[in-house]
């Protein structure tokens, strides 16, 4: 195994993190739709998340660097082939930063009715266009001998990556009903268990053909070892939601979203993008990735970092692990 | 060709309008974190009420800044790949590194520790929560290092070799990078600049504040005014502090970059000719083209100070460097010179607004001064706004005190004027080059993405930055015209288990969004 292939593992992992974390922030923003009646219990969903939102970010900043520092090339092929999609999620991200922030700013219904919709919106849209975009990157797309992207906008949202952006979209709206389970107290929470049941099932037909199309189209025995422990996760997950087993169903569903990116990513290797016009094109980790010796240096600086950040962030969690019911939020 | 211009033209000035944008919640975010940090500590350890007025206060400006902050830092993490994809292929094996260190021991720290500072009033024991904050600064801080690391490496790249093969720009020393003087002086020069900006931030909205309580009738919200003062008083102490600063470190750095960058220098001073005991220019007017000053308001001599440290040294002209450069690096479709107006000008502004805002400040500091320089009966109490005194015995006269009272307020946007055009000449001047000597920007940009892609981006982000720029000024103006509330401190929690189940459960939360 060599440093690239060490490199690609861990920009994996760092995806793995950011679905994983901002996976159910994104899910508890759609939920404010779906699920809340009234403000008080709006708050009460945003607070679940408050402390950490911003934190759970920061994985796909992260990732993003990583990228840069360990796959050049990747990073500049993907970020400008998918110029379109990438500018949509910056956008939801940049203004889903600012409602968090701001909707409690104002005591004025029209200005928190505003953010809200700007919460929501902002949540559904990414969570959708990252499945688009990851779907795409493993399916492959037109990529010239120049290792640019030749393709259009509209060859990204081909039937495949549709799927793939429905998968994560109910994914994650499964695994914030989920966190809110877990993480609330009062009516909300029952209905929140009845909730995440209902986007389980959803996804888990939508994640089954989807999982298994590209099982069929571009997988092999280590990825089929992933989709195998996906699905398992998933059925777990929502066996334990209808027991009323938060805990369990909160880390089965963590589960689900890690090995579903972990599919993709071990049916991708040792591709970083195919193209799907002639393989000898195609980015690969070893014709992508940076000198060996940026490579041991960023080692090093994620060796010792990446744990710590975990240990850190971990208190966080630890910290404002109590669950929130209506009966908290103070007056505006 | 002319689309390929058009491709960078865009591209420039999407990077220069989301860069200059967010720049101007970095240093207020950076430098709050560290003023706000120290307020907290204050109170912390005296328990005054003053200082914990002051710390909530602050700490709500510092939470609006930080939003912008965060939100419009993330294009710039994506923006490299979008816009500029031939560059990041190139240079993205020396410069990804310092960003991915960024991102992990910068942004992390900053992200996790300000949830656990704004929620954290009533679940962390006292000094953990005051060592949150001590940690975000330290996190913004840290961020600033490294992402001017990499710029400072765009600068003057160190620490690296093209590799025949690939074609691409290799880090084979990242010390060098990390810590080359380009690195060290440019945090030092951007690091003073951020508190100018953070205490001429503090120094404008507490002088609104002690100003209106100066003219009104009722009594104010008890401590609003103690609070006020304290933070007028150390706006006015960092911007001095700051101010001398900046100068050192701007000295320092025009030496380094007419070592390094001469043509950005000589540009800076629409200098077209080498000169001995070259003079610092106050006005120009010239004709470019012609390579010529026709109007100049000159001081002898200085230039030479500035670039070389004595007033007798040659400094090199534009037309000098640039046919140094042609027979170093060949014949360019453009040229070697920079915008001359624009470099020279935005050095001007950036100089002069910079240095308006620490006289304001030094002036500041005097009118405000402690009780023992003044006579008896100018001194005022804790809970009175204060004199503005010339000398121990004579104040200001209406008009003057009103309207050093209206500087005070306007000395707040000094800094940002300053930091824009700051960035805006040093990465306008270092063109028509990306990496200085090595890429230009012409050859930077993204060969796949379309002219109407771009536009598309550029109007989505100015349309969208322009928007956030009025709710988030609005905002501020709120709550910095509300001023210091009246509110008691969180209960002390003893542990670090935090409250125990049985005990208050339903007690609401101190902060919720």
């Amino acid at each position: 195994m060599e440093l690239h292939d060490v490199w690609f593992a861990l920009i994996a992992v760092l995806w793995i993190g950011y679905f994983f974390l901002e996976g159910f922030d994104f899910g508890i923003g759609i939920l404010t739709k779906l699920l809340a009646r009234g403000e008080a219990e709006r708050r009460v969903l945003i607070n679940t998340v408050g402390p950490v939102w911003d934190g759970n970010e920061v994985w796909l900043l992260t990732a993003g660097g990583a990228t840069f520092a360990a796959f050049p090339v990747w990073y500049a092929t993907l970020f400008s082939g998918f110029y379109l999609p990438l500018l949509a999620i910056l956008v939801c991200l940049i203004v889903r930063v600012v409602a968090f922030e701001y909707r409690g700013k104002r005591d004025d219904a029209q200005w928190k009715r505003n953010w809200e919709h700007a919460l929501f919106w902002t949540s559904l849209l990414p969570a959708f266009l990252w499945g688009v975009a990851f779907a795409n990157i493993v399916h492959g797309v037109k990529i010239d001998t120049e290792g640019e992207y030749a393709g259009t906008v509209l060859d990204l949202l081909n039937p495949y990556a549709l799927l793939g952006g429905l998968v994560t979209l109910t994914l994650f709206t499964f695994h914030g009903a989920v966190f809110a389970a877990l993480k609330t107290r009062g009516d909300i929470r029952d209905r929140a268990r009845t909730l995440a049941g209902r986007a389980g099932l959803a996804t888990a037909g939508l994640a089954l053909v989807f999982l298994l199309w590209t099982q069929t189209s571009g997988g092999n025995v280590r990825s089929l070892v992933a989709l195998v422990l996906t699905v398992a996760a998933l059925l777990g997950a929502l066996a334990a939601n209808q027991r009323a087993r938060e805990g369990w169903a909160f880390a089965l569903s963590g589960v689900t979203v890690a090995g579903a990116v972990a599919m993709l990513f071990l049916a991708l290797y040792p591709d970083v993008m195919p193209s799907s016009l002639n393989t000898a094109w195609s980015l690969t980790v070893s014709n992508a990735s940076s000198s060996t010796y940026t490579l041991t240096v960023m080692t090093w600086v994620a060796a010792i970092m990446t744990p710590v950040v975990l240990l850190y962030q971990g208190w966080t969690y630890w910290v404002f692990r109590k669950r929130i019911g209506v009966e908290h939020i103070p007056a505006a | 060709m002319e689309l390929a211009l058009a491709q960078e033209t865009v591209a420039r000035w999407q990077f220069g309008i989301t860069t200059v944008y967010h720049f101007l919640f970095v240093p207020l975010t950076i430098s709050l974190a560290f003023l706000v940090a120290g307020l907290q500590t204050a109170w912390v350890r005296t328990g005054k009420d003053k200082y914990f007025k002051a710390t909530r206060f602050w700490g709500k400006l510092f939470l609006i800044n930080v939003a912008m902050g965060v939100a419009t830092g993330i294009v710039q993490e994506f923006q490299f790949g979008m816009n500029w994809s031939a560059y990041s292929k190139f240079v993205g094996d020396v410069f990804g590194a310092p960003l991915a260190m960024e991102a992990l021991l910068a942004f992390f720290f900053e992200s996790t520790f300000i949830g656990l500072w704004i929620f954290g009033w009533d679940k962390l024991p006292r000094k953990i929560h005051l060592a949150c904050i001590w940690l975000v600064a330290i996190g913004t801080f840290l961020s600033a290092y490294f992402i001017l690391a990499a710029n400072s490496w765009m600068q003057h790249p160190v620490g690296y070799e093209v590799n025949e093969v690939t074609g691409r720009a290799e880090l084979n020393d990242i010390a060098a990078v990390l810590f080359q003087k380009t690195t060290l002086v440019v945090v030092f020069h951007t690091l003073t600049a951020t508190f100018l900006t953070g205490g001429a931030f503090m120094i404008g909205i507490a002088a609104y504040q002690l100003r209106r309580a100066s003219k009104a009738a009722k009594p104010d919200t008890p401590g609003r005014i103690a609070a006020m003062r304290t933070s007028l008083r150390l706006g006015l102490v960092t911007v001095v502090i700051a101010g001398l600063g900046t100068a050192v470190s701007g000295d320092a750095l025009a030496k380094v970059m007419y070592e390094q960058q001469p043509m950005k220098m000589a540009a800076a001073e629409a200098l077209w000719e080498t000169e001995e005991s070259a003079p610092f220019s106050l006005f120009a007017y010239g004709d470019v083209d012609e390579g010529r000053n026709t109007v100049e308001v000159e001081i002898p001599g200085v230039l030479s100070y500035l670039a070389k440290g004595d007033f007798t040294s040659a400094v090199p002209g534009i037309s000098t460097v640039e046919a140094l450069e042609k027979a170093k690096y060949g014949d360019l479709a453009d040229d070697y010179k920079p915008n001359i107006p624009t470099a020279y000008w935005s050095f001007r502004w950036m100089i002069g607004f910079g240095m308006a805002s620490f006289a304001i400040g030094l002036a500041g500091l005097w009118l405000t001064r402690q009780k023992r320089w003044l006579a008896a009966g100018k001194r005022r109490g804790e809970d009175e706004v204060p004199l503005l005194t010339l000398t121990p015995n004579r104040e200001l006269g209406p008009t003057l005190n009103t309207w050093a009272w209206r500087l005070a307020v306007l000395t707040m946007g000094f800094p940002l004027v300053a930091n824009s055009f700051g960035w805006i000449f040093t990465e306008m001047g270092r063109q028509p080059w990306s990496v200085y000597g090595l890429m230009t920007t012409a050859d930077a940009v993204s060969p796949g993405v379309s002219v109407a892609e771009q536009i598309t981006s550029l109007s989505v982000f100015t349309a969208l930055y322009a928007v956030l720029a009025v709710v988030e000024v609005r905002l501020l103006v709120k709550y910095a015209k509300a001023g210091p509330v009246d509110e008691l401190p969180p209960p002390e929690v003893p542990s670090l288990r935090g409250p125990s189940a049985d005990e208050d459960t339903d007690r609401p939360m101190t902060f919720a969004y």
